[in-house]
């Protein structure tokens, strides 16, 4: 019954971090709420871990907290530099750092 | 022993769903970019590790609060470097800050670095 407030409790926000998604004038509103949505929904994945009862999804919720963070570091770079520097790729100038 | 635990992780739960909560509405009416980073930045962390202390008072001395820990640990570090980058990324394209007069914002002539 806890975990079941927890995840309520973590829905509205969640969908508040839509609307300045969506709402956001600057691209970097956007990436803010991006980022804060993967937060909660790494949270979400552990109570509904342990809502279900399955220890193992704890391991998805650290994963994805991995990938998200990533994620806004590549979006940040990719915005910054208009390519994200990957070798040989034909965009970036000398095929190496930025 | 068992009331107390309960009741404890009820408490951290509430505060840290407190946090979460407080830090998207900043985030939603604050005005300015800035701003909103700063609100979703201190009150997220806060708030998931709160949520997340609640989760490992549930679970007791078992492999899943090292994983909890490993979770709160890594989002400890991670999300105010996300901040940084963040603001980092938005000041060095020209985004300013609302309402500072741009004097204030270019760097003194002895601080020219």
């Amino acid at each position: 019954m806890m975990f079941a407030a927890a995840a309520a409790g973590l829905i509205i926000p969640m969908l508040m971090a839509l609307v300045r998604g969506l709402a956001g004038p600057t691209l970097y509103d956007r990436v803010l709420a991006g980022n804060s949505f993967g937060t909660k929904t790494v949270l979400l994945i552990a109570v509904l871990g342990f809502i279900g009862g399955r220890p193992d999804f704890l391991d998805i919720a650290l994963l994805y907290a991995l990938m998200n963070f990533i994620g806004t570091i590549a979006i940040l770079k990719f915005f910054r530099y208009r390519n994200l520097g990957v070798a040989d790729s034909p965009d970036s100038k000398n095929g190496g750092t930025a | 022993m068992e009331m107390i635990i309960d009741l404890a992780s009820w408490a951290f739960l509430l505060a840290g769903i407190f946090f979460i909560f407080t830090g998207t509405l900043g985030m939603l009416r604050l005005p300015d970019f800035y701003t909103r980073l700063h609100a979703a930045g201190i009150t997220d962390t806060l708030g998931t590790e709160l949520m997340l202390i609640a989760m490992m008072l549930q679970a007791g001395w078992s492999i899943v609060t090292v994983k909890l820990l490993m979770i709160s640990l890594f989002i400890f570090f991670t999300s105010p470097t996300a901040t940084h980058a963040l603001a980092n990324a938005a000041n060095a394209v020209g985004l300013r800050p609302f309402g500072v007069p741009e004097a204030d914002l270019r760097p003194k002539k002895t601080e020219e670095a």
